[in-house]
């Protein structure tokens, strides 16, 4: 092994200067494991085979939170790498760092490579571009959502599994029926503060922050303690309390009761595709997200989760040209669309969207198309575009503790948000100071 | 009366502590003055600014409820922890102390568990009680118990603390096991032939002189419920629900490398560090007093 190592940092050490004189290295830090990382890897070399002026060197880095930190360790020690993978969570701070990232926009302009920013679907687009229309950072994996129904758990509770579900005061009497039919578990949810309150304020059209959800300015505050963000968790309290809603905790844990046939609804991305069609043994099916028609007549679009690629500053023309390839190379719609009916991720362009639907696949994959639809069929507004909140990760760490709250019936949905507001503003206001 | 054995000159004697001025300086000083210095700022994640505050950072903690109840939590936990990893482990000791035949197998056993990590002891334990799957709940569930301890804050504590001291008992059994071992029999004996039977010989001659060792313990122990239990809160409740088994250390970590909020992350530090030189400062003058060694 160590003799290994030794070869390996000699044959590198005799190597690089012509390495480096032939290919330019871009780095690339993800936070993708499993099938995902797979298909990273994938993509990678796929780039590197299909021309010879650069070298993209990919590597898993941890969770979300711990690539960030990785990436923003590196950058203290300039050690940074070209491309560096942030969760949607970590769009302010990353703005904010100004110095630190090159804006994508920038990126492709300098480096010549082909670039159509009208090309992107722009309810992805818009999470990472700013009020003027620059992008930021490059869409990579986006996802929305959707609304998972077991039919089979359905019509064993004696309710009919064409059920209309499209607003949630019909999900309501569905869920009545569920629970006097004897189901224990009509609905679970992942992601509760993505779903039930950033996605439920996008597509109801309200703000869940002032300053257009924090996207105009650094002194935005939440305003998740509105009317209609009240009356739908003060609904779903009553359902927790009910026994129609079960709580399972903060990340996507609900996913292992929906997979495992215990649970008749599941509200969670559309990116639990891939392991909803891999393991579960029932008869499944997407719709869309619910909505209140008692807030608004027709849902307005979701908003994404998921990640983007930034690129940081501090490096050679040279690389940036490189970098500037491989992001072009990764928006082409053959890349697109095989990621698309790969993962159950968005695509990132229209172009991506429409091959795939020329090719069949969702036709033969029913429901595939639902998160698509349901973030493109309007033109995203000041309220759906995204939300741009520092320390967002915190806030949603606060915003689940008040959720929990209202789940064990300790405080009425407005005691919780409105404590979930002062806490919130509290950190916007400690970012803003950071930040000026 | 005092030995004393005192060095001729200077040079042997620092050269001789050098080496742990050394490490305490590298490891300890310059980290301890780093966090102190950085709890004055309000730096950005990246590092390219930061504003200097005063004692700002600490004025935003004081006067956040949720930092505060932070504290409560904390004691809670640790007293429990290392109530629920000495007690055990004392009783266990107590056992295996007076077993004749075998008594080198219960030992091997009772300290296996000190062998597994805390974040793996978590995942174990959070297994077990899985509201779903877990073994332990779903026979509670057969006796009428709902366990849920996602969305009740007591049954989360319970749980964190259960799965603190699990492996814990056995580092506290085997300080116990020696110090047992190390009573002269003469006293016990004696005590034996006055009458007294074991309980009571237990309270009345050999408690006291275990008093040093479990004094030990308890400043071992709650220093490991303040900073190593972090692995098992992490793994089984990261720190929820609400705020319920946040303790002080676990908001370092969430404030610092979650938030990027690093100000306040070594504002936090630099307050624990007090707390903690404080508590060890009480115990050695006020309990220490009553401990025979």
């Amino acid at each position: 092994m160590k003799k290994h190592l030794i070869g390996a940092v000699a044959a590198t050490a005799v190597l690089s200067p012509i390495a480096a004189m032939a290919k330019t290295e871009v780095h690339f830090w993800h936070a993708f494991t499993g099938r995902l990382g797979e298909l990273v890897a994938a993509q990678v070399e796929d780039f590197n085979a299909g021309q010879s002026d650069y070298e993209v060197v990919q590597t898993h880095k941890g969770n979300y939170s711990e690539t960030l930190n990785a990436g923003i360790a590196a950058f203290r020690a300039k050690e940074q790498p070209n491309i560096l993978m942030v969760y949607e969570v970590g769009t302010a701070t990353m703005m904010a760092a100004k110095g630190a990232v090159k804006p994508v926009y920038q990126v492709m302009a300098e480096s010549g490579a082909s670039f159509d920013p009208d090309a992107y679907i722009g309810a992805v687009k818009g999470y990472y571009t700013t009020t003027e229309g620059d992008m930021l950072s490059l869409p990579f994996n986006s996802s929305t959502p959707v609304l998972w129904v077991n039919r089979d758990a359905m019509s064993a509770a004696g309710v009919d599994p064409d059920s209309d579900m499209s607003t949630w005061e019909h999900v309501g009497d569905v869920l009545d029926q569920l629970k006097a039919g004897g189901e224990d578990c009509p609905l679970v949810t992942a992601w509760q503060s993505w779903i039930h309150l950033e996605n439920f304020s996008a597509y109801h059209n309200v703000p869940f922050a002032t300053q257009d959800n924090g996207f105009a300015g650094l002194d935005t505050e939440l305003s998740l303690n509105g009317p209609a963000q009240v009356a739908h968790l003060s609904a779903m309290g009553q359902w927790a309390k009910d026994g129609k809603f079960i709580y399972t905790g903060r990340r996507n844990e609900g996913g292992a009761n929906f997979r495992a046939g215990e649970c008749a609804l599941f509200t969670e991305s559309s990116a639990g595709y891939a392991g909803i069609s891999s393991e579960a043994k029932f008869d499944f099916e997407v719709r869309p997200l619910p909505y209140w028609k008692a807030v608004a007549d027709e849902p307005q679009n979701t908003i994404i989760g998921g990640a983007s690629l930034w690129v940081m500053e501090g490096h050679s023309a040279d690389e940036y040209k490189g970098v500037g390839a491989f992001l072009s190379f990764l928006s082409t719609s053959d890349v697109q669309a095989a990621w698309h009916q790969n993962t159950g991720y968005l695509p990132i362009t229209s172009e991506a969207g429409d091959a795939t639907r020329a090719s069949g696949f969702y036709d033969k994959n029913p429901g595939t198309d639902i998160a698509v639809i349901q973030m493109t069929a309007k033109q995203p507004t000041a309220n759906s575009k995204g939300l741009r909140l520092g320390s967002f990760d915190q806030i949603r760490g606060i915003i689940d503790e008040e959720l929990e709250a209202i789940w064990s019936g300790d405080k009425s949905a407005q005691e919780a948000m409105d404590s979930a507001k002062e806490r919130g503003d509290a950190l916007l206001r400690r970012f803003e100071q950071a930040n000026r | 009366m005092e030995k004393r054995v005192t060095f001729r000159g200077w040079l042997l004697p620092l050269v001789l502590i050098a080496p742990q001025v050394m490490i305490s300086a590298i490891f300890f000083f310059y980290p301890a003055g780093q966090a102190i210095w950085q709890s004055l700022f309000i730096p950005d994640p990246f590092g390219l600014s930061a504003r200097f505050v005063g004692l700002g950072n600490f004025e935003f903690l004081i006067s956040d409820k949720y930092y505060r109840a932070s504290f409560i939590t904390t004691a809670v936990f640790s007293l429990l922890v290392t109530l629920c990893s000495m007690i055990p482990a004392l009783f266990l000791a107590v056992l295996a102390d007076r077993l004749i035949k075998g008594s080198g197998v219960y030992r091997t056993l009772l300290i296996w568990p000190y062998a597994v990590a805390p974040a793996v002891a978590g995942v174990l334990w959070l297994f077990m009680f899985n509201t779903r799957v877990g073994v332990v709940s779903w026979y509670l569930g057969h006796l009428g118990y709902d366990w849920n301890h996602v969305l009740n804050g007591g049954e989360a504590m319970g749980l964190v603390v259960v799965a603190s001291a699990w492996g814990r008992i056995s580092y506290n059994f085997l300080f116990f096991f020696a110090a047992l071992q190390s009573v002269p029999r003469s006293v016990v004996e004696a005590a034996a032939i006055d009458g007294a039977r074991f309980w009571r010989r237990f309270f009345t001659v050999i408690l006291p002189l275990l008093s040093p060792t479990a004094f030990f313990l308890l400043v071992v122990n709650i220093v490991y419920a303040f900073f190593e239990t972090f692995g098992v809160i992490h793994t089984i409740t990261a720190g929820g629900p609400q705020q319920s088994t946040t303790i002080l250390v676990y908001k370092v970590f969430s404030d610092g490398f979650v938030g990027q909020d690093l100000g306040s992350s070594a504002a936090q530090s630099v307050i624990l560090l007090f707390v903690v030189g404080l508590l060890t400062v009480i115990q050695f003058k006020y309990i220490e007093k009553r401990v025979h060694y």
